[in-house]
């Protein structure tokens, strides 16, 4: 199983492949490719019901792909011989909807996958746990439950609780789109920073403050494929399509630049 | 002897009996609590044969009476239990009878617990690795079981009532033992109030213990009536 490409491929991370999702008759996934580097930070922008969150889903195989690869690193993890639940530890995924464990703390929230699925100690579980939550500027909510959090800590700490297991990458669905504006910041901080640090990420989001801070690349989807691609200064001035020209202008007016430094 | 000295001295004998009732309570509750669980996660998560079965049970033991299904096990099983050499007490038909027929009251109330909690719970546990039985057993009962303690206080306290159907085994269980010592006495009034009042005081201090559980294990957001964020 080793994947196309050429010597570099070794720093490819993710490497989707064609792929292909149909829901009934409808088919919202039609054969997207695109890589994704070591350190990179991708956006993805798009039109409501463009696909975006399913593409998101099929890479980590919350929903199974109809056709089409995925490869992470090395591994093709759309073979069905591959043990999906040993993949996703190394895949984050942070939800627009937090989806926090609602009966734990924050600390616990972060240490769950640490104890039951990496079967760590609780001690050094805990320990790790705490400087996550730490890195995003929550150190002193360990103890407080998600629904004693506002919006924005909550979204901190489900960074936190993918960031616990170590990810090669993390999926970001729409991370600030639940959130009142005065709480966008705090995450988009959080994320940048992390982008800064050189995790590897894939974010579907229209804060376009965000794309230009850190993003290599944005992806401007619609009706299931990708219609263009490139750095967000290419997309912004020079755009081949113009309705990738028409998009962007429409999203910088409604969301702003929140984000931008 | 007026009511007082007699209530005082039938007592000893009416304590035995309680003592029989809790038994039989806590031991069909606990193999109803057990198989309940089990029937609900098979009614929510199971593949259609199994979704047919746990369906199936939960009708039939919710739609006939308690009292057929406890005469059916302690007087229509043993014939067919005797041909493969085993008999079974009052005791145990008792235990099997109101446990399985709690099991199937007790699956409703767990099914709506764990059809509460959001989709997303789920999500986010299998997202992080989680195979599906680990996330029912580390996320969503855990909530679950939080969210279901009223409604079961219900089934609890029925439980404890219905146990009285004992009798029409022989048991003697509380109710029972109220009617030997009529046979006794000819004491019939005052001997039933001083069950039903026996009956009273363990409801009403099991409910008070459920609450202390309830508060103990409570979890700010969690049950109490969704908030806005």
């Amino acid at each position: 199983m080793v994947p196309p490409g050429d010597e570099t491929s070794g720093n490819v991370v993710l490497r989707v492949e064609n792929l292909h999702k149909r829901y009934g008759k409808e088919e919202v996934l039609r054969g997207i490719s695109f890589e994704l580097r070591r350190g990179e930070t991708k956006v993805v922008i798009g039109p409501s019901g463009t696909g975006k969150s399913t593409l998101l889903r099929c890479i980590n195989q919350l929903s199974m792909p109809d056709a089409g690869a995925v490869w992470l690193e090395d591994v093709e993890i759309t073979n069905r011989k591959v043990d999906i639940n040993a993949v996703r530890q190394s895949i984050g995924f942070v939800f627009q909807d937090f989806n926090l464990f609602s009966h734990l703390t924050a600390l616990r929230n972060v240490s769950i996958g640490l104890t039951r699925v990496k079967k760590m100690k609780k001690e050094d579980a805990l320990e790790k746990a705490r400087s996550e939550l730490a890195r995003v500027g929550l150190a002193d909510k360990a103890d407080a439950y998600p629904a004693e959090l506002s919006g924005g800590q909550q979204q901190r700490v489900s960074i936190a609780r993918a960031l616990a297991m170590d990810p090669k990458l993390i999926l970001f669905d729409e991370p600030t789109s639940a959130l009142d504006p005065e709480l966008i910041g705090e995450v988009l901080s959080v994320m940048i920073e992390l982008a800064r640090s050189g995790m590897t990420m894939l974010v579907v989001s229209h804060e376009m403050g965000f794309a230009r801070a850190v993003a290599n690349e944005i992806i401007f989807m619609e009706g299931g494929i990708i219609l263009e691609e490139g750095s967000p200064a290419q997309l912004f001035t020079h755009s081949k399509h113009e309705r990738t020209k028409q998009f962007l202008h429409k999203i910088t007016e409604l969301y702003g630049e929140s984000g931008d430094e | 002897m007026n009511f007082f000295e007699f209530a005082w001295s039938i007592l000893p004998r009416l304590l035995d009996g309680t003592v029989v009732t809790l038994e039989l309570t806590a031991f069909s509750i606990s193999l109803g609590f057990g198989l309940g669980i089990f029937l609900a996660l098979g009614r929510v998560y199971g593949k259609p044969p199994v979704r047919i079965i746990s369906n199936g049970y939960i009708q039939f033991f919710r739609g006939t009476p308690l009292l057929v299904q406890l005469l059916l096990i302690y007087y229509g099983l043993p014939p067919y239990l005797a041909m493969i050499g085993i008999r079974i007490s009052p005791f145990s038909a008792a235990v099997i009878a109101l446990g399985l027929n709690s099991a199937a009251y007790q699956a409703e109330y767990f099914r709506g617990a764990i059809q509460s909690i959001r989709m997303g719970q789920m999500m986010a546990a299998r997202s992080m690795g989680m195979s599906k039985v680990q996330a029912i057993r580390y996320v969503i009962l855990p909530q679950a079981l939080r969210i279901v303690i009223p409604s079961w206080s219900n089934e609890l306290i029925y439980g404890i009532k219905y146990s009285s159907l004992a009798y029409f085994l022989s048991l003697t269980e509380l109710t029972f033992t109220g009617k030997k010592i009529i046979a006794k006495t000819a004491r019939t009034f005052e001997t039933y109030i001083i069950v039903a009042l026996i009956y009273l005081a363990i409801v009403l201090i099991v409910s008070q213990l459920l609450r202390m559980l309830e508060n103990r294990v409570r979890v700010p957001g969690l049950g109490e009536h969704a908030e806005h964020r």
